[in-house]
């Protein structure tokens, strides 16, 4: 006889020696648990397996949903990311509740990095609000038992969407990138094993064929996200699709930034205090988006601004990160390195700068160079 | 002096099984091995191009030329290859150098006109694009300088400056062969490798085509390597020639004297056979 056989339902039935006992009320029997961590299921469908289910909770999942040694292999990426910057690592990249392409290499790698005494915050392009937002932070909370906030200078690491947030991240925090496609050049050549075999020589001149058309056809570099970085003097390096507006914060940055990708199983890492430079030429210099009127919400000129549009239909410019618009609405000249003892600080364009306060922050692109 | 000089070249495609290279050749009358199969591309080819001088190569279709021609512009082909290219200014046997090597090589002072224009445009690209890859991937940053010598390679080689940054792929045959030139050109290197550089035009636009090459080629110094079928392309262009037949020279000297005075059986039934 076989002694497991899957069903007509495609559940497999553990058939054990029938003692009589029903474990259905919370689905788990502590000493039944095998080798590996899993939970054999006693039950004659998948209703009946669901139906076990029901009210159990947490119980079964490893802390940060994560088993150890995947965590584990994630931080080993992590690692050797760091080690070598903007390069990227491959990994296991496993199944998540949710699909491929809506943040599951980052899911996996905040929760590889999460403790319980950590805090999170999760941004989904500037809003702290959005349901996948609100999902992927929920997960954490639940799983990893951390604390969440929406509050930047509050977080030790902060999972993100396309933003990096306005306000400065410090040393002891880590920003977590969602990345859709992790390879510049498949802009320019869809063959991942030529594009492989560029970036082992360094060889971006099909790159620069594309920032040379683009000037060309719009007289200036009009590359909308996914601006093409180099990194350390090396690799070229897709910074997810961030605006141009966020380019400039990865260089020279006091925080770790971490690029993970689990459609494509790759992840990748700007280390603090990395030299970021985005491809342009001498005389078409890398240049910011440029924005006509300030904040409709906070008054302010040194933001990344986006069009939304409110419940009576209305169109307002308003700044991209929430979180940072909400503070100034409350102390509009707020500064961006406002949580910081130092001066000086410099993220991106517009930050207030003691050097050079005179300077028009919207419009001074590519500060830089 | 000497820029380029190969010795010993040799091409074999297949698994070869040692004799391959006595069994076959102008005596023996063929360049597939009889006894296991190899195609012997070419074989034991030894040539020197002097600085500022065109050299030609012929030979009836499968001959060996192209593969000759790959060879000395450090392609990578399928097949065995055995023998040593040298280039003037870079150490050692250059078909067993780095990639790196041979990269700034090819970048910087030998380049290579593909037989087939897709091995060597990227058509999607803007004409202007394909030959600003060039200086753009040997480091060039200013847009300016690079557009400014790309419209100057384009006015010398007669392809329309305002088509400039149309996609090469909306360009007739004739405007891709020179966008090609141009590509060549645009480094300024001491060699061109041009693989049958007329094939699929007419007769006047290959005359128009040969006519810009040899004036480009004059005034800048570049010595070239032509690979042709094609008699008049050779008495054109080439200063000295090579005559190719199953993989092997069979004849070499000054075109004048080739054309006047045959020695081989072989380039007398090629002079004779021309239309």
């Amino acid at each position: 006889m076989d002694p497991v056989k899957p069903t007509r339902t495609g559940v497999r039935t553990v058939s054990e020696p029938d003692h009589g006992e029903n474990h259905a009320s919370d689905g788990t029997t502590g000493e039944a648990t095998d080798e590996s961590g899993g939970t054999p299921v006693e039950a004659e469908d998948v209703d009946g397996a669901l139906a076990a289910l029901d009210g159990a909770g947490l119980a079964g999942y490893n802390y940060a949903y994560l088993d150890e040694h995947t965590k584990r292999e994630v931080r080993r990426a992590v690692l050797k990311a760091i080690a070598i910057p903007g390069h990227q690592v491959p990994f296991a990249s496993r199944p998540m509740p949710l699909a491929r392409g809506w943040g599951t290499g980052g899911i996996q790698t905040t929760l590889s990095l999460l403790g319980p005494e950590d805090t999170l915050k999760v941004i989904d392009q500037g809003s702290d609000e959005s349901v996948n937002a609100a999902n992927i932070r929920r997960l954490a909370e639940r799983t990893a038992d951390v604390e969440t906030t929406t509050d930047t200078t509050a977080a030790d690491v902060i999972q993100t969407r396309h933003r990096i947030p306005e306000e400065v991240l410090d040393r002891d925090q880590v920003l977590v990138l969602q990345v859709p496609v992790t390879d510049p050049l498949r802009k320019v050549d869809p063959s991942d094993a030529a594009n492989r075999r560029r970036h082992a020589h360094a060889n971006y001149g099909k790159m620069w064929v594309h920032l040379y058309e683009n000037v060309v056809e719009y007289g200036e570099i009009q590359v909308a996200s996914r601006y093409p970085v180099t990194v350390a003097g090396r690799y070229l390096m897709d910074p997810s699709p961030i605006p141009r507006w966020d380019v400039p914060k990865l260089n020279d940055a006091d925080n770790l930034f971490l690029f993970a990708a689990g459609r494509e199983a790759r992840i990748y890492a700007v280390p603090p205090h990395t030299d970021v430079e985005p491809l342009a030429f001498d005389d078409r210099p890398f240049q910011v988006e440029r924005f006509d009127a300030p904040c409709e919400a906070c008054g302010a000129t040194d933001t990344y601004r986006t069009a939304v549009e409110t419940d009576e239909g209305d169109r307002l410019v308003v700044c991209n990160d929430t979180s940072f618009c909400l503070k100034r609405r409350e102390d509009a000249g707020l500064a961006k390195d406002h949580h910081l003892d130092r001066d000086g600080v410099d993220w991106g364009p517009g930050t207030p700068d003691a050097d050079d306060t005179d300077q028009e922050p919207a419009t001074n692109g590519g500060d830089r160079t | 002096m000497t820029v380029l000089s190969g010795t010993g070249l040799t091409r074999l495609y297949g698994d070869p099984c040692g004799d391959c290279e006595s069994l076959t050749g102008d005596d023996a009358g063929r360049n597939r091995c009889p006894a296991c199969g190899t195609i012997v591309a070419c074989a034991d080819v030894s040539l020197d191009i002097e600085r500022g001088e065109v050299l030609g190569v012929v030979g009836e279709s499968g001959s060996g030329k192209s593969s000759l021609a790959e060879l000395l512009a450090l392609e990578r082909g399928e097949g065995h290859s055995r023998g040593s290219v040298r280039f003037d200014g870079y150490e050692g046997n250059l078909l067993e150098s780095d990639y790196d090597t041979r990269t700034r090589l090819r970048n910087d002072d030998l380049a290579l006109v593909h037989q087939h224009i897709r091995d060597g445009l990227t058509l999607s690209f803007s004409g202007g694009g394909n030959v600003a890859e060039k200086p753009l991937a040997a480091g060039e940053r200013s847009f300016e300088a690079v557009r400014e010598r790309v419209r100057s390679l384009f006015e010398q080689l007669e392809v329309p400056v305002d088509r400039m940054d149309d996609p090469a792929e909306t360009y007739s045959g004739g405007m891709q062969r020179r966008v090609q030139l141009a590509r060549a050109l645009v480094t300024d290197p001491a060699v061109v490798v041009l693989d049958e550089p007329t094939t699929g035009l007419d007769v006047s636009v290959q005359a128009r085509v040969l006519d810009t090459f040899r004036r480009v080629q004059r005034e800048r110094g570049v010595a070239a390597v032509v690979v042709s079928h094609d008699l008049g392309v050779v008495r054109l262009l080439a200063d000295r020639t090579l005559v190719m037949r199953h993989g092997r020279v069979v004849e070499r000297g000054l075109t004048d004297r080739i054309l006047e005075d045959p020695h081989h059986a072989y380039t007398q039934q090629l002079i004779n056979s021309t239309l």
